[in-house]
């Protein structure tokens, strides 16, 4: 039988994506459909004292302009509940268009409906608003001092503590005791978030990039005071997402009220300003590392502390020190994490969310007490590479970091390397290569699936999920052609609506597993099925799962894993709660990996050139070679620039993002990217569905330090504030 | 309201717009043709990029007046093994920036047929510019891709362009090309 798990399978949307076919949210034809623009408040806090909407509503064209004046009613963002995990998604708390008061500089204070986006764009410029101030802290750097200790929650523990580090650290024979800072990041998707919306007899059908439909449904169904059957959400291609499009923002709660005061199908397409004004990206940072160790380079203290924020109306802690209570096998551990509350627009999820920068501050740190050791940097980690989790004692689900590293080292020509700083020149560049661990935990969601196995050789699969560029389709299409011996193209996979069975969210690098498990176990109960018809149909034995059914006279047989009944999903959650505790009792779960890295940094200018990259990955089983190496890829390719040129520039004064666009917010172009090789080890995590360990976000982290580690190799000097920017090493 | 005559695709269009409109919202919004993407809207991204003429243009930035008689040739109208071998090079994810990288690429290999140096090319004075990875970097660096498939990108255009010298092929790039 043909296996295409592990194989190097094209997209199954690929014709689509090639030939201009494949339809984003933003793309889907209405008649009689109008345009919506926001208006953006310009103060970081205040209350509106004065509204003049005349010379927007006398531009040609215009249908409606909508403010709290006249806006329909709202209700308040749902309080969080662990009962119902869509009171997660609200982007902010702010009751939009239904008060007078600012909470952030950027929010939505009016929306205008035209016929055409030019006339709506053109009306939005003449709203005018004047605001009365409030005072507002703004200013990150200014308030990071006053930082509070984050409370410990049931996903995440705000800090740890294992024997008595800053003792330890006190004796230790060598010591180090660091800050580092990071800035502020946006994901920005090529695709602006976008909605369509178009409401019908009470019901509304929404087109919504989303990387989670049935929480965007179920968030608008609160806000709207509807039944949550009320409402289609359809996003089957979303154009790139990393967390951006994971909770519901300003902009689809305004594009459904803007559709439901004019009466016409409205779609609000963001500028790429509003993405920045309307929708949260990934915290600063002030991180501190201390590490101490004895002369053979066992770490006996290892501190990690952070400091983010989160805005007043919305977003949550990230988990920066989350690689640190897994990574050392140090004597004394203490990690915290610690959280500040400014007048800013929430922070929320993006590739990685903590982990991406506390690898970048623990990994620059490891590598400078290598050096301060005069151990090889490789060498120091397997010294300190634990046996069970550090903080705990508990087992490692499936952990191959070291073999990583050693895979790596040879592959990158590491033992070569002649450590001494600035000892490496071609022409005007400094050479110098780095290293760093990846780490990201591996997660797995509840998902319902259904599969239909016709008697024509054909199979469809359905289950909700989401599709912003990582495969899944195609992933869970070979999944589903190895369980049914069907070749990959008889099998057609559904997602991106609301109708199907629940998927789960794209977070977390978990969709992928969470699909798999419940496809294969639906598999299984289909095949249980078609062989039992084989029993009782004469001629059957042997015979292909199709030929069972031709010979049995039945067009096609289903088997569906979970049930979207309100009971049914209640039992899907109680199961995965259960399961989650069970899971976290007895292991810990990850994937990990080695990032190697060459960089050239031009002597005079201070320029730095990424010139070669190798990642080798543990993530388990991988289903398919192509799209998993791409994701791979792209991680790092996010993490170069983030070590490199990523930076929101945030007015300290008013809280106003300053750099609100692509051309002033530099993210890696082809000219900044080299051919970066991937390896993966390919070795099944047996606690996993078949194996697999998400690739979503592991290859993120780990890059700015490598990069980091391999600019203090070419130059001397080590850069402990992002991003590393020429005139940091002039 | 101005009547604008293109030829899009190979197919003449006429229609009625305000001077002010986009050739990009000209496309995606009074013609429906939405292959065509929307990232920016400043130029900043080349999610837009469109061939006039068979050169390479940023639709965003370009208004659809000024192409009266052009002829504009859009994703839907591109047929070019180029589309096979960004499926099989992986050279995309989400897809959004991928038509903009096409018609870029395609207008990319035909300005380097056609001889035109660009910032990486050393000594300006030989007869052919040989198209390294350097090169196709450097020239298609307009084109943003935030899912990082820079890699298969570039992989793309080299096989594309490889096989076009094989073939000896003269650059017929796209369908409708005068």
């Amino acid at each position: 039988m043909t296996t295409y798990v592990g194989e190097a399978v094209d997209r199954v949307d690929g014709t689509a994506k090639t030939t201009g076919g494949a339809r984003f949210s933003a793309e889907y034809p209405y008649p009689d459909l109008a345009h919506a623009a926001l208006v953006h408040a310009t103060v970081a806090r205040g209350r509106i004292t004065r509204l003049d909407t005349t010379a927007a509503e006398a531009v040609p064209g215009v249908i409606a302009v909508l403010t709290h004046r006249n806006a329909p009613p709202l209700k308040p963002a749902p309080r969080v509940t662990p009962l119902n995990l869509a009171t997660l998604a609200s982007g902010t708390s702010v009751n939009y268009l239904n008060t007078d008061e600012v909470h952030w500089n950027g929010q939505p204070v009016a929306v205008v409906v035209a016929e055409s986006p030019e006339a709506a764009q053109e009306a939005a410029h003449l709203v005018e608003v004047a605001y009365a101030h409030l005072p507002a802290t703004v200013d990150f750097a200014a308030a990071e001092p006053d930082a509070k200790p984050q409370k410990s929650n049931l996903i995440m523990s705000g800090g740890a503590v294992k024997g008595d580090p800053e003792a330890a650290l006190a004796a230790a024979p060598v010591a180090l005791d660091l800050r580092y800072t990071t800035p502020p990041h946006h994901h920005n998707a090529i695709e602006p978030h976008a909605t369509t919306a178009h409401w019908a007899d009470g019901r509304l059908t929404l087109h919504d990039g989303a990387q989670n439909i049935y929480w965007t449904r179920d968030h608008l169904a609160m806000r709207f005071g509807i039944p949550k059957d009320d409402i289609r959400v359809l996003s089957p291609f979303v154009g790139g997402a990393f967390g951006g499009k994971t909770m519901v923002w300003p902009g689809t709660i305004l594009a459904a009220m803007a559709a439901k005061a004019t009466g016409r199908p409205v779609r609000l397409m963001l500028t790429r300003e509003g993405v920045y004004r309307t929708v949260g990206g990934r915290t600063p940072s002030t991180q501190r590392v201390a590490v101490g160790a004895d002369e053979s380079g066992r770490m006996t203290a290892l501190i990690h502390t952070s400091v983010t924020l989160t805005g007043r109306v919305g977003g949550g802690p990230e988990q920066v020190t989350s690689q640190t209570r897994h990574l050392y096998d140090a004597a004394a551990i203490r990690v915290q994490q610690n959280l500040v509350e400014l007048d800013v627009l929430s922070n929320t999820v993006m590739r990685a969310p903590g982990e991406s920068i506390g690898t970048f501050a623990l990994e620059a740190t490891v590598d400078e007490l290598a050096y301060r050791l005069g151990v090889d940097p490789i060498e120091l980690r397997a010294r300190n590479e634990p046996a069970r989790n550090p903080m705990d004692g508990k087992a490692f689900a499936h952990r191959k970091l070291r073999e990583c590293f050693e895979q790596g080292a040879k592959e990158f020509g590491w033992a070569g390397r002649n450590p001494e700083p600035r000892s490496t020149r071609d022409g005007r560049w400094l050479v110098g290569t780095g290293v760093a661990a990846a780490y990201h935990p591996s997660w797995q969601f509840p998902a319902n699936v259904t599969v239909r196995l016709s008697a024509d050789g054909t199979a469809l699969v359905r289950c909700g999920f989401h599709e912003m560029g990582m495969g899944g389709a195609t992933a869970q299409a070979q999944i589903a052609a190895d369980a049914l011996g069907l070749p990959v193209e008889a099998v057609t996979v559904e997602y991106g609506d609301t109708r199907l069975p629940t998927g789960p969210g794209a977070g977390g690098s978990a969709q992928t597993a969470s699909v798999a498990a419940a496809l294969v176990a639906a598999c299984e109960k289909l095949t249980r099925l078609a062989r039992a018809l084989a029993r009782r149909t004469p001629g059957a034995a042997g015979a292909s799962y199709p030929e069972i059914l031709r010979l049995a006279g039945r067009d096609s047989i289903e088997a569906r894993v979970g049930s979207d009944t309100r009971l049914g999903t209640a039992v899907g959650q109680l199961r995965f709660a259960g399961k989650l505790m069970s899971d976290r009792r007895r292991w810990v779960k990850a994937a990990c990996g080695a990032q190697f890295c060459e960089v050239r940094v031009d002597a005079d200018t201070g320029e730095v050139r990424v010139t070669r990259w190798l990642g080798v990955f543990d993530v388990g089983r991988v289903i398919n070679a192509k799209t998993a190496a791409s994701q791979l890829r792209g991680g790092i390719v996010m993490g170069i620039g983030m070590a490199l040129a990523e930076e929101t520039l945030v007015d300290p004064r008013t809280g106003r993002i300053m750099n609100a666009s692509l051309s002033e917010y530099h993210v890696p172009v082809h000219a900044d990217v080299p051919a970066i090789e991937i390896r993966y080890l390919d070795d099944p995590d047996p606690t996993m569905p078949l194996g697999l360990i998400g690739v979503g976000e592991v290859s993120i982290t780990g890059v700015a330090g490598a990069i980091a580690n391999a600019v203090f190799h070419a130059t001397g000097r080590r850069i402990r504030d992002l991003p590393i920017t020429l005139d940091k090493l002039l | 309201m101005a009547d604008v005559h293109l030829r899009i695709n190979g197919v003449d269009r006429r229609l009625e717009v305000e001077p002010r409109v986009s050739l990009l919202d000209a496309l995606r919004e009074r013609l429906g043709l939405t292959g065509t993407k929307k990232g920016c809207d400043q130029g900043a991204c080349g999610a837009c990029t469109v061939l006039a003429d068979g050169e390479r243009v940023l639709s965003c930035l370009a208004l659809a007046v000024q192409y009266e008689g052009r002829e504009i040739t859009t994703i839907e109208g591109v047929a070019d093994p180029i589309q096979r071998a960004f499926v099989r090079h992986d050279g995309f994810q989400c897809g959004y920036c991928t038509s903009g990288q096409i018609c870029s690429a395609l207008g990319m290999l035909a300005e380097h047929a056609a001889g035109a140096p660009s910032a990486v090319t050393e000594g300006l004075a030989a007869a052919e510019i040989e198209l390294t990875e350097a090169e196709i970097r450097e020239r298609m660096s307009g084109n943003l891709c935030r899912c990082g498939a820079y890699n298969g990108i570039v992989a793309a255009i080299q096989e594309t362009q490889e096989t076009r010298v094989a073939e000896r092929d003269v650059p017929t790039l796209v369908e409708g090309r005068r």
